[in-house]
């Protein structure tokens, strides 16, 4: 198992995610934005950062990067593929997952430690119990997830919300929990199938115990179960 | 050579920070009256391009239909 982490103009999480990957004995290597082929790796990760400067909207250039076109491919064969913050914003915007992120309702830039729940979905990339709270940071200025009432209708019937912004006892604040505005406190979605999976917060920040907590572990270790199990 | 003008805002019912806040400091000068201030972009494009390619243009990369609208006003000669 192989994990192959995207770099485009402007990416600067992606060190992160592979001293994350090499933390949890992961093989993983580079792919670079002009790239057209992911040959030999057996799952991708688009990382956070701002890819080509945010212009126009985040993720709306990087979208047409020529690795994105084979990035699309391998997710439509059932590729599993991660994008985190500024990858799941890359993600909506390439139409492989629904919805949009928009400015934070409260205009500032986010960036904390924060209580996620864990939903029971078809996520490939997650195997935690439903109801389970992890603490991962967030880092952000459009973190604001929005989708017309039909798209969040079929969210919540094919178990595709992931995870969701909470209180630290797992509970939905009235006013909601989101510190973005975000949504029904959405911080993550999958696709139908389970194999995309996009999130506004840090899993690779929470991995080593030197920068907190080890809650981000299970965002990558679970994949690479998955796959050894479909490999035999 | 044609100068297309192109408007993008967000879409009816979308939550406009930026604009909200320029209401926000308006009503603090003491302008009354504010119903609602919205900020969106502008985008000038001089091209030997028909609207109908224009019209591709913000489809596919200048404005996101799941969030905004666009407007374009052709402004003739460039």
């Amino acid at each position: 198992m192989r994990l192959g982490v995207v770099i485009f103009p402007g990416s600067n999480c992606e060190q992160d995610v592979v001293h994350a990957a090499q933390t949890l004995g992961i093989d993983v290597g580079y792919v670079w934005h002009g790239d057209t082929e992911l040959e030999g790796f057996d799952a991708v990760v688009l990382p956070g950062g701002f890819s080509y400067g945010d212009y126009i909207r985040c993720g709306a250039v990087a979208r047409f990067s020529p690795v994105m076109t084979e990035v699309v491919r391998f997710a439509e064969r059932g590729g599993p593929v991660i994008g985190i913050c500024n990858g799941f914003q890359i993600l909506t915007e390439a139409h492989l997952l629904p919805g949009a992120l928009l400015r934070n309702t409260g205009l500032k830039f986010i960036c904390h430690p924060q209580p996620l729940r864990v939903e029971r979905s078809v996520c490939d990339w997650l195997d935690l119990p439903e109801g389970t709270v992890v603490d991962i940071p967030v880092n952000h200025n459009e973190g604001n997830y929005y989708c017309d009432s039909e798209t969040l209708r079929r969210l919540h019937g094919g178990g595709q919300v992931v995870l969701r912004y909470c209180e630290p006892d797992g509970s939905l604040a009235s006013g909601g929990s989101a510190p973005n505005g975000a949504l029904d406190d959405i911080a993550g979605i999958c696709n139908e199938r389970g194999n995309v999976f996009g999130l506004m917060p840090h899993p690779e920040r929470a991995v080593d115990p030197l920068t907190g907590t080890t809650d981000g572990r299970p965002f990558f270790t679970a994949i690479v179960e998955r796959l050894a199990e479909v490999a035999g | 050579m044609a100068r297309y003008e192109v408007y993008v805002t967000y879409k009816q019912g979308i939550f406009d920070p930026p604009g909200a806040t320029a209401e926000r400091a308006l009503s603090h000068l003491g302008y009354e009256g504010l119903n609602s201030v919205k900020i969106g972009k502008y985008i000038q494009i001089d091209a030997d391009a028909d609207l109908a390619t224009v019209r591709e243009m913000c489809d596919r990369l200048l404005a996101n239909p799941v969030i905004e609208d666009y407007r374009i006003v052709v402004e003739g000669e460039a």
